[in-house]
């Protein structure tokens, strides 16, 4: 009686060999490692290894070790103060198509990465760093698509010929006003062939003629879709611009974005750059100094021109007709300019845009042409103190067009290098699609986190250790099992959570603990019925079988009803009740393996099978 | 070892009128603490910004209030947090445009007046519009959680005692809500996650009893409700009386040892598991027997058409 069949024995083996060997991994300590990865397409190689390795060696940085991988390159470092130091070596001999960023990473032995082996994934409460949500202004987005949709509406009447007498955009319909109504019926019939998205329809008021194109509601989801994923890949964009490593960005809900950056210490330059909305403009120069003075002083332009200012002060006159704006950009980069030594942005066009800067660059040599830079900046608070923020647009250099140029060209004139560089960032990483409003933030300092994790620990091992000491006093031998299988059940818990890479965060920890507390219910559970039955004299093998069976059901169905909290919490709760859930859900699962099957395994091997008189509980 | 003696006759159903008032007034105090004071919530609830600083050496908390009242943050509560090094500044819900920087130019500011001595631990911001979603998710999950849980329950017992857990449950939860606004203690978001936690280990502990007392009920021939219910009740008593106390362990080293994130979430834990366990011996077993529950209702249901043909 009491003995296990060969398979289920096996299984507790296979389970608990697996449990540890992939806990393994978290014994390891954690690196300092610089990680260097490519960006447009360039990949990392031998030869940028042995060239990082030279660099390293000449300025004195021993690293550990250079790993190369499939998409990136590992420098290893034994402390963290060789890291920083290698990473100013890195950021200057670093070709342009490439990034580097600072992270922590586990050196496991080779055999144990082959198996998959890795490290928990540590929240930003335990590792530090940022947390941040953006809210995605939607009515925004859909205003900006509104307004495109009015420019072509009437750019495409004017090439049919369709004399209207205006047209424009109310909420989510384009309204266009005609003077005759067999003008407007044309018009209706040929704009319903091109723009298929739009619902049109007739009114007729005041002796005007109008039709209404309305913008449809899946038209206005698939708006807001585009909206969201842009602004995602700009985040994305902005945020590898930074060089943080295993940042994550991605949506949440219809119109949120959760941007989660690890080690990242500056909150203030992060929510800077994320919510930042600068761009440059390229425009032609009208008129000389003295019209823009004039124009200046009585507040009239002539046609066809805007006033702005350039950074002194002083008015200049440009063309209102665009050469190029910054979402024609496909790459930046910040530096010197070799000519007159003064900080410069490099810029790439798009085929497009190099195309048309060719064109009026070719057909304007030895005219003046403007760089604008707009940016969105607070000008100062309303009586509520609410600050006033606005597009501040001004000149940030006028340079003669010498030759024709199309596809690379610099601007210079920037104040500082620190702003090249910004500006630099920001072009790269393209304009958003919608403006976007933090609405919320959490930063945890790495010293925050490394507190955290120590109490988590203690807590832990306090806590197992006054169960442990408890329940070896209160049932004894089988105590010691339970304790075993408590044991058993944390390695799991810990293997699991590395092999799904869930997140561990500090409510994951006290996910973890309560489990500990409540994963010897199940234990105490059978063991108060094995006692019953030993008080109502059955022997002792009979009472282990019918304690264990017995107390089965019952086991199933406190845990069944738990889980099912638990699993409320995760669908339903965010952060970190999320955290807390999952490993509580873990932890309910694992513990009814190594409760039920786990210390059974071990009882019947020490009990099964033979003439006992006496049970150790 | 033993807690108990081991077959302990104790009439619990018996002084089920005394436990009935008992919990009466301690719903009274807790709705009444409620409603009067209502819960000191944290900002994951209300919005704000809540940042914490580390000093290198004792931090002058009058310093810190002054530093900020000049520069136009005089609504900031500054309080000590953990240790005498570390200080915890709330700062309420501001206009829209001046929450994003508030964070930064508090602790530029702090910098400044102390050369850099101070070390930023975390910041935590929450916009209006996110708490307001937070506090209905919250309160959202707990009622899905209570419906699902009945749903459970009546399936795989009877609607009485579906009914007697739930009715166990919403008054754990009123009890170690109503402790939290009673104390004033702050309720955050770990805290709820406590609430729901208290929840899952309450039902636990009322589904063991409530499994015994239907197996009970299969299985004694003779005996009221009443005396089966109290035969169940003491049978599992040291069951209850030994997870209780594992549980109370780790939780007194999570309160003492786990850090001042995790102390709410700790505070709650051992509340409602001091709550719930009481609340499962006297409150879901005497609402199950005044529901009415019987030996009829349990017994396992006979399979038509099925004839015994043993002679």
């Amino acid at each position: 009686m009491n003995r296990f069949p060969l398979w289920k024995n096996i299984l507790v083996a296979v389970v608990l060999a697996s449990g540890l060997l992939y806990a393994i991994p978290n014994l390891f300590g954690q690196d300092p490692v610089i990680e260097i990865s490519g960006t447009r397409g360039a990949s990392v190689s031998q030869s940028l290894r042995a060239d990082i390795a030279e660099a390293l060696d000449a300025a004195g940085v021993q690293p550990k070790r250079i790993e190369l991988e499939a998409d990136r390159l590992r420098v290893r470092f034994t402390e963290p103060g060789q890291q920083l130091k290698a990473q100013d070596v890195i950021a200057r001999n670093l070709p342009a198509d490439f990034t580097h960023a600072l992270t922590l990473s586990s050196d496991l032995p080779g055999w144990l990465s082959a198996l998959g082996g890795k490290p928990m994934n540590l929240g930003l409460d335990l590792r530090g760093g940022i947390h941040v949500l953006i809210d995605v202004d939607m009515e925004a987005a859909l205003q900006k698509s509104m307004e495109l949709q009015v420019a072509s509406m009437r750019t495409f009447l004017r090439e049919e010929k369709l004399r209207y007498l205006t047209v424009k955009a109310e909420g989510t319909r384009v309204l266009a006003r005609f003077r005759e109504a067999g003008v407007r019926d044309r018009a209706m019939q040929v704009a319903a062939e091109e723009f298929r998205g739009l619902d049109f329809r007739k009114i007729d008021q005041d002796g005007d003629f109008f039709f209404l194109a309305e913008v449809g509601e899946s038209e206005q989801a698939d708006i807001r879709k585009q909206a969201l994923a842009q602004n995602i890949t700009t985040l994305r964009n902005r945020v590898n611009a930074l060089g943080v490593a295993e940042p994550i960005i991605q949506q949440q809900g219809q119109r949120r974005i959760v941007v989660e950056l690890p080690g990242v210490q500056d909150p203030g330059k992060v929510k800077d750059l994320l919510s930042a909305t600068a761009t440059l403009d390229y425009r032609l120069v009208a008129g000389d100094p003295a019209q823009a003075l004039e124009a200046e002083r009585t507040g009239r332009v002539p046609p066809g021109t805007r006033l702005y200012h350039e950074r002194n002060g002083q008015p200049i006159l440009l063309k209102r007709q665009l050469i190029v704006t910054g979402d024609q950009m496909i790459s930046a980069s910040s530096g010197v300019d070799q000519q007159s030594g003064t900080p410069a942005v490099f810029v790439n066009l798009d085929s497009k845009g190099a195309r048309r800067m060719r064109n009026v660059t070719t057909e304007n040599v030895g005219k003046p042409m403007a760089v604008v830079f707009k940016e969105k900046r607070t000008v100062g608070r309303d009586e509520n103190g609410k600050e006033i923020k606005k597009w501040v647009e001004e000149v940030i250099n006028v340079a003669t067009i010498r030759e024709p140029f199309g596809r690379r060209f610099q601007t210079t004139g920037l104040d500082s290098p620190g702003e090249a560089h910004q500006l630099a960032v920001l072009l790269k990483a393209g304009a958003l699609a919608a403006p976007i409003d933090i609405v919320e933030e959490r930063t945890i300092g790495p010293s925050l986190g490394q507190d955290n994790i120590d109490q988590g620990f203690r807590s832990v091992v306090v806590g197992l250790a006054l169960v442990m000491v408890f329940m070896g006093i209160y049932y004894r031998g089988f105590g010691l099992v339970a304790n075993l299988a408590l044991a058993v059940n944390l390695v799991l818990i810990v293997a699991i959570l590395s092999i799904l890479q869930a997140t561990l965060t500090l409510p994951g920890i006290a996910g973890i603990v309560l489990t500990v507390g409540m994963a010897v219910d199940a234990n105490v559970l059978i063991f108060e019925r094995i006692r019953e039955e030993l008080r109502v004299g059955s022997t002792p093998q009979a009472s282990i079988h019918s304690g264990y069976a017995k107390a089965f059901s019952t086991i199933m169905d406190a845990n069944i009803t738990t889980l099912i909290a638990a699993i409320v919490l995760f669908a339903i709760g965010s952060g970190p009740v999320r955290g807390f859930a999952v490993t509580l859900t873990i932890g309910i699962l694992t513990s009814m393996f190594t409760a039920i099957i786990g210390t059974r395994a071990l009882v019947n091997l020490v009990y099964g099978g033979r003439r006992i008189r006496k049970l150790s509980i | 070892m033993r807690l108990i003696k081991s077959a302990t006759r104790i009439d619990f159903m018996g002084k089920r009128q005394v436990a009935l008032v008992f919990s009466a007034v301690l719903m009274l105090v807790a709705v009444g603490s409620l409603v009067a004071r209502g819960l000191h919530l944290g900002i994951d609830f209300t919005g704000g910004t809540l940042i914490e600083v580390g000093y290198q050496a004792d931090a002058d908390i009058p310093a810190i209030r002054a530093v900020l009242e000049e520069d136009g943050f005089a609504g900031a509560s500054v309080q000590q947090f953990g240790t005498a090094r570390d200080v915890l500044i709330r700062l309420p819900q501001l206009s829209e445009e001046k929450n994003k920087k508030v964070s930064d130019e508090v602790f530029a500011q702090l910098s400044r007046a102390v050369d850099g001595a101070v070390e930023l631990r975390r910041v935590e911001f929450v916009g209006p519009q996110v708490g307001e979603e937070l506090t209905e998710d919250g309160a959202l999950a707990v009622l899905v959680a209570l419906m699902a849980i009945l749903v459970y329950v009546a399936l795989r017992f009877e609607w009485r005692f579906a009914l007697g857990s739930v009715i166990a449950l919403v008054h754990d939860v009123t009890l170690t809500v109503g402790v939290f606004a009673l104390m004033q203690v702050q309720f955050d978001l770990p805290v709820l996650a406590a609430v729901l936690a208290v929840i899952g280990y309450s039902l636990n502990d009322t589904i063991v009893v409530y499994d015994r007392i239907r197996e009970n009920f299969r299985k004694l021939r003779k005996g009221s409700p009443k005396e089966v219910i109290n035969t169940s009740l003491n049978q599992t008593l040291s069951r209850t009386l030994v997870t209780s106390m594992t549980t109370v362990l780790v939780l007194l080293a999570l309160f003492f040892l786990g850090g001042e994130i995790i102390h709410g979430f700790a505070f709650a834990l051992l509340v409602g598991v001091i709550i719930g366990t009481y609340s499962s011996i006297y409150v879901a077993s005497s609402a199950a027997l005044m529901l009415g529950v019987s030996k009829a209702d349990l017994m396992p249901v006979e399979k038509e058409g099925v004839i015994d043909d043993r002679p």
